[in-house]
């Protein structure tokens, strides 16, 4: 193999929520860190959201919420995965997410939530151990 | 998905076709297996270039010729380049945000690509992404590329038609006079029309294709029209000149030489690569690329004498050696 490989991710705005900031700042990280990432852009839906993963063989999805739908969208992008055969894409989420709602969503398959203040290097870090090879 | 991702694209997998692409993409050598069953299926597609400056708004363009393109009921494969970084090898590839509703139509495919440091306007496996697109099914395949300024001009080596976005206010006439990406353009767009100076800009280049045609006559004359993507304005235009020189290319005969040019290129570009990857590992493995810096930097040897017995050594070895890697 003459490229060294790259981690592929896709971020992403689900639903209605309008607040990007933080979702942008954490595309310009992955890069930073030498993923290449592609951004959707907002209001997308779960369907459209996996169509892009599939179209671009991603290794990892990434969700950011501030609006509280988490628990309905973060679970179905993941069953949608499943659905293409793509169960092997990493799904981590972030946003405003209440504790209680964390537990519920990493047994519906999301791997990892990272709520607000948490240290950049912990997010790439965790990807980078937990991607597909 | 089996394992002969070359029959699942011809079966029209979307995923087989993702798949493909990274391949492609990271030089893996399982692509070419896949590659050589496709090459049959391949040389359909319709390939268009939309190229221009960061910021000219080639990616709502895209957007928008694709919607036209799907009204008159033909499937369209997308190929968005976005640089990469020169330090960290990362990139962000945004094109897609402009293209959002086009995700969720099954007669859509598209795919971002970062540059990995290829100069020129696009990913180095662009031309292979066409195929696998292609071979995929796709009637038309659109190469945005990244954004460029006044010299990166491979795109017309695989596009069939080539657009070049322009937009008001970003200089003189003496701009358009200049050698480079003003000459490309099979079709000139103005965008952001609406805005002030976009009848000066359409004057000027309008004058340089007269120019253009005083100075050497062509068979075609490039079209220059105006746009506003994100209002959907003048889109059908664009999509109209673009059929009318695709119908000159292949009236005229150019279509055909154009094709057997692309074929020349780029069978010597992939023998060129392959010689270049066999002798340098060579020179590499068995450490005589090192003597030979060293008797270069001591003056003991030059480059050019040096460059001349390899190319002997190599030239000079029967096919048949078992030790030819």
């Amino acid at each position: 193999m003459a490229q060294e490989r790259k981690i592929k991710i896709i971020v992403a705005k689900p639903g209605l929520d309008g607040h990007d900031r933080g979702a942008k700042l954490l595309a310009r990280i992955f890069a930073e860190a030498g993923m290449e990432v592609v951004y959707t852009g907002l209001r997308q839906t779960p369907e459209m959201i996996v169509e892009t993963a599939l179209q671009e063989d991603a290794d990892v999805v990434g969700l950011s919420s501030l609006s509280g739908v988490h628990n309905y969208f973060f679970p179905k992008v993941v069953q949608l995965l499943k659905d293409k055969g793509l169960d092997d894409v990493l799904v981590v989420g972030g946003g405003i997410i209440p504790t209680e709602d964390v537990d519920g969503l990493i047994k519906a398959g999301v791997k990892g939530i990272f709520g607000p203040g948490t240290d950049t290097g912990e997010i790439v870090k965790f990807i980078q151990s937990n991607v597909r090879n | 998905m089996s394992t002969d991702y070359a029959e699942d694209v011809l079966q029209g997998s979307t995923r087989a076709a993702a798949r493909l692409i990274t391949w492609l993409k990271n030089e893996d050598d399982r692509a070419f297996p896949c590659m050589e069953k496709l090459h049959a299926h391949t040389g359909r597609a319709y390939i268009i270039g939309i190229t221009g400056s960061p910021g000219a708004g080639k990616s709502t363009l895209t957007d928008r010729l694709t919607h036209a393109i799907r009204q008159s009921g033909l499937t369209v494969g997308i190929i968005a380049v976005d640089p990469s970084s020169p330090f960290t090898g990362g990139a962000v590839l945004g094109d897609r945000v402009r293209m959002s509703q086009l995700s969720l139509d099954p007669g859509v495919f598209i795919r971002s690509m970062a540059t990995r440091g290829f100069l020129g306007g696009m990913a180095k496996s662009t031309a292979d992404v066409v195929k696998v697109l292609d071979a995929l099914g796709k009637d038309m395949v659109i190469i945005e590329t990244v954004g460029v300024g006044q010299d990166e001009v491979d795109i017309i080596g695989i596009a069939d038609t080539t657009c070049l976005v322009l937009v008001p206010g970003l200089g003189d006439a003496i701009q358009s006079m200049k050698s480079g990406v003003m000459e490309i353009a099979d079709v000139f767009v103005i965008n952001k029309a609406d805005r002030n100076g976009a009848d000066q800009l359409w004057t000027e280049v309008t004058g340089r294709v007269e120019q253009d045609h005083q100075i050497k006559p062509r068979s075609w004359t490039p079209a220059v029209l105006k746009t506003v993507a994100v209002q959907d304005e003048g889109v059908t235009d664009l999509w109209e000149k673009i059929q009318a020189h695709r119908k000159h290319l292949e009236e005229s005969g150019e279509f055909i030489e154009k094709r057997r040019n692309r074929t020349r290129q780029e069978t010597l570009r992939m023998i060129h690569n392959e010689l270049f990857r066999i002798v340098r590992a060579r020179l590499q493995d068995t450490g005589q690329m090192d003597r030979m810096i060293e008797e270069i930097l001591e003056r003991k040897r030059d480059p050019y004498g040096i460059m001349r017995d390899i190319v002997n050594t190599w030239l000079c070895i029967p096919a048949n050696n078992k030790e030819t890697p």
